[in-house]
């Protein structure tokens, strides 16, 4: 008996380890349960929920995928995840209210805005030391560190700014209006473009870090849908940088964006207040949260069709994804 | 050691040069790059920018900012201290100071903006005794070429400021009043409605009535002015939505004193007496503007119905329950400043300074037409934790806004507009006097 399990668990073992390298898991903060539910990429089921702080937002993995980080607001504290053991393993003192991190692409560094102490505060990941706090905007919360390191941006919601830091001496060298309330912030992977989303202005603006200046502002428009409802809040490229994914809030679609021309390729409709999504591994699915029916919808790249829908937490808010599964 | 001390210092009277020259100092500091470095007092932000102490009683000329690189606004916080009802409640403390406060945050945050930007903001505070005379005050600061205020005044005294002949180009903010007459047949082109009207009160309750299948509404009321527009307003939201007023009756008990020992025994049975007899309906609905007898109603009424209005469920454009699309900001930067929680008036004061800073940023001016014509065109998009852009219908220059249903409750209730009620342009516009049944008539 004993001998014919270990068998088949060896065999398991073996298929898993022979299988083409598709397998990821997603991980998914739920807002409103205090849990980050982990799926199986390839089953879509839900194979842990691991308790955090209060209020888990912003979740992000290190570069080397083996530390999840999830902002918890009302805990006041990061949550560090070991993504081997699925376990909150350590904290990081964020300062009040942490929303949205960054983290720099050595991965030595993270980026959290404390919305409401109006500062980015830059830390160590390592040790958990603060390096330094730079005052922005009020209600700071998207944050990006660009592909070459040397900036880190930060949208600030009430000040409607995106207020861009450099790295190299940790100062504020730009300040530019964007429209009201900037969600998040995204470097285009080639570093030449900066996406800010205005959640409540209803517009993407398009940044050249040449300059620091607006060159193009996108907005959205969909037949029988309030305007106001067109809320732009994640921004995901895919296809190699070629579109992007940006979830549309309270009209319960996710737009695709053509990066180079900025037009709008297609309105995908999903669960209800999609705010913010991740790109798999393999860059063929896109997963995206939908706060207000409590599932993540899977959309597939090529064709631009949602899949399916699976169950989540209660008001769940971002997605991280890692290649491969836990302990692999 | 707050990096935004200098702003507080801003807030008070005659000291506004200090707030200035240090917020523009600020902002240099920042533009050089020291965007880290923090004022180490507010007495070494003084050693930097020495100001003479100035006579009380005239406001300083509103001298143009040393560096013509920032452009400074200036805003007038006109005020008086009418008497206002005492809460119901003896234990509920009496509030003094709604709206300043909200005013002095917003300082705070439109300098922390402007300083990213080269704009500076200057807060005047101006808040007469109940027989002082604010249009002498208007006059004054009119005269010293202000023309950017908050109006924290009653009808009467709103309408004398904004018929001055100098506040022809002025923008006056109305925070205080709901009356609705100020947005129909006495609209001024030089006054802009940042509270909700009883129209739109009235609107976003009878929505939510509409949606819960609870048609039929009983009125009790007292007779103050406030509460024949609201009552007027009641009648005109049964008559769009689909409700009914079955029942309309004065409530006349003098309101006497407030809670007194053994003094709910006598409400206890008092109020069973008011409210029997009326016919079937849903809700009972208040219209106490003066608040002392709308809180008795509460699990007193002769039938078991929930009351709403301006006791129980009100619609309010802030509530200290409100948490929703980034609104605990405001609910703990007002505690930090005025040591209580926000009121209504608060957020009315701070939405009213921050659409003319947001205003001034984004149109890059501070003159009043170029800031008036930014306000009522398509560009002007307010975030002020409503989960959608707030504006100004260009009808009667009422901010139209989703309207928070709450008051009586821990937690809100709801926020109207409902879903199911449909408007072309604004669903927002549903709430209140629409285009077409405007009665204003800007001259």
């Amino acid at each position: 008996m004993t001998r014919i399990s270990l068998a088949t668990a060896c065999a398991t073992a073996l298929l898993l380890s022979a299988a083409p390298s598709h397998a990821a898991t997603i991980f998914v903060s739920n807002e409103k349960d205090n849990t980050v539910t982990v799926i199986d990429s390839e089953t879509m089921k839900t194979i842990k929920t691991i308790k955090t702080a209060r209020r888990p937002r912003g979740i992000v993995l290190g570069p080397d995928f083996k530390e999840l980080f999830v902002a918890a607001g009302d805990g006041d504290i990061i949550d560090v995840i070991d993504t081997k053991t699925l376990e909150v393993t350590r904290t990081l003192d964020s300062g009040p209210d942490p929303e949205l991190m960054a983290v720099d692409p050595a991965g030595k560094i993270i980026y959290i805005a404390n919305e409401d102490d109006s500062l980015v505060t830059i830390m160590d990941i390592e040790s958990g030391d603060v390096l330094a706090e730079v005052p922005v905007g009020v209600e700071p919360e998207g944050m990006a560190v660009s592909p070459d390191s040397k900036y880190t941006v930060a949208t600030s919601e009430s000040t409607s700014m995106a207020h861009v830091i450099d790295n190299a001496t940790n100062k504020l060298i730009a300040n530019v209006l964007v429209d009201s309330r900037p969600r998040e912030a995204k470097f285009s992977p080639d570093g030449k473009e900066l996406w800010v989303s205005s959640e409540v202005g209803g517009t993407i603006a398009v940044i050249d870090p040449k300059t620091w200046k607006v060159t193009k502002k996108i907005t959205f428009e969909v037949p029988g849908v309030r305007p106001e409802q067109l809320q732009p809040v994640g921004m995901d490229f895919a296809r190699d940088g070629k579109i992007v994914f940006v979830p549309l809030g309270p009209s319960n679609r996710v737009a695709v964006i053509d990066a180079a021309t900025k037009e709008v390729l297609e309105y995908i409709l999903v669960g209800q207040r999609p705010w913010h999504g991740e790109l798999g591994p393999d860059g063929k699915k896109f997963y995206v949260a939908n706060g207000l029916t409590n599932d993540v919808t899977v959309i597939d790249v090529d064709s631009l069709k949602p899949e399916k829908s699976v169950p989540v937490g209660r008001l769940p808010w971002g997605v991280a994804i890692m290649p491969g599964k836990p302990g692999e | 050691m707050h990096p935004f001390s200098w702003s507080v210092l801003g807030s008070k009277r005659g000291v506004g040069s200090i707030g200035r020259v240090t917020a523009m100092a600020l902002a240099l500091a920042m533009l050089t790059g020291s965007a880290t470095a923090e004022p180490k007092d507010p007495a070494a932000a003084t050693e930097a920018a020495p100001a003479a102490p100035k006579p009380a009683a005239a406001p300083k000329p509103a001298a143009e900012p040393k560096d013509p690189a920032i452009q400074n606004m200036r805003v007038v916080y006109l005020g008086k201290k009418y008497s206002e009802p005492l809460p119901l409640s003896y234990a509920e403390k009496e509030i003094t100071d709604k709206g300043i406060q909200g005013a002095r945050l917003m300082l705070k945050e439109a300098n922390q903006a402007g300083n990213f930007v080269g704009h500076s903001f200057e807060l005047v505070e101006e808040i007469e005794p109940e027989d002082g005379d604010v249009v002498a005050k208007a006059k004054a600061a009119l005269a010293n070429g202000d023309r950017f205020f908050i109006a924290d005044l009653e009808p009467a005294d709103l309408l004398a400021v904004a018929d001055l002949p100098e506040a022809k180009d002025a923008l006056i903010m109305n925070i205080r009043s709901s009356a609705t007459a100020l947005r129909q047949e006495q609209c001024r082109s030089n006054v802009f409605h940042i509270i909700p009207d009883y129209a739109m009160r009235a609107d976003a309750l009878a929505q939510y009535l509409i949606w819960k299948k609870w048609p039929r509404w009983f009125v009790i009321r007292r007779d103050t002015p406030e509460d024949r527009d609201y009552l007027a307003q009641v009648k005109r939201s049964a008559a769009r939505f689909g409700g009914k007023v079955v029942d309309e009756k004065l409530y006349d008990l003098p309101p006497g004193a407030r809670n007194l020992d053994s003094g709910y025994q006598q409400v206890q049975s008092q109020i069973p007496m008011e409210t029997e007899g009326a016919p079937d309906h849903d809700v009972v609905w208040a219209i106490n503007s003066d608040d002392d007898f709308g809180d008795y109603l509460m699990y007193r009424t002769s039938s078991p119905r929930p009351v709403v209005g301006t006791q129980g469920l009100q619609a309010t454009a802030w509530d200290k329950s409100y948490t929703e699309s980034g609104g605990m900001h405001f609910q703990n930067a007002i505690p930090r400043l005025a040591k209580r929680t926000p009121v209504e008036r608060d957020y009315t004061a701070w939405l009213g300074f921050r659409a003319l800073a947001d205003a001034a940023m984004k149109s890059d001016s501070v003159a009043p037409k170029t800031v008036k014509d930014y306000l009522l065109s398509d560009e002007f998009k307010l975030e002020a934790f409503k989960g959608q852009a707030l504006s100004f219908r260009t009808w009667d220059h009422q901010m139209r806004q989703p309207i928070i249903l709450g008051g009586g409750t821990r937690v809100p209730v709801s926020t109207s507009p409902q879903e199911g009620f449909l408007h072309p342009k604004y669903l927002t516009d549903t709430l209140g006097f629409d285009e077409p049944e405007t009665k204003c008539k800007f001259k």
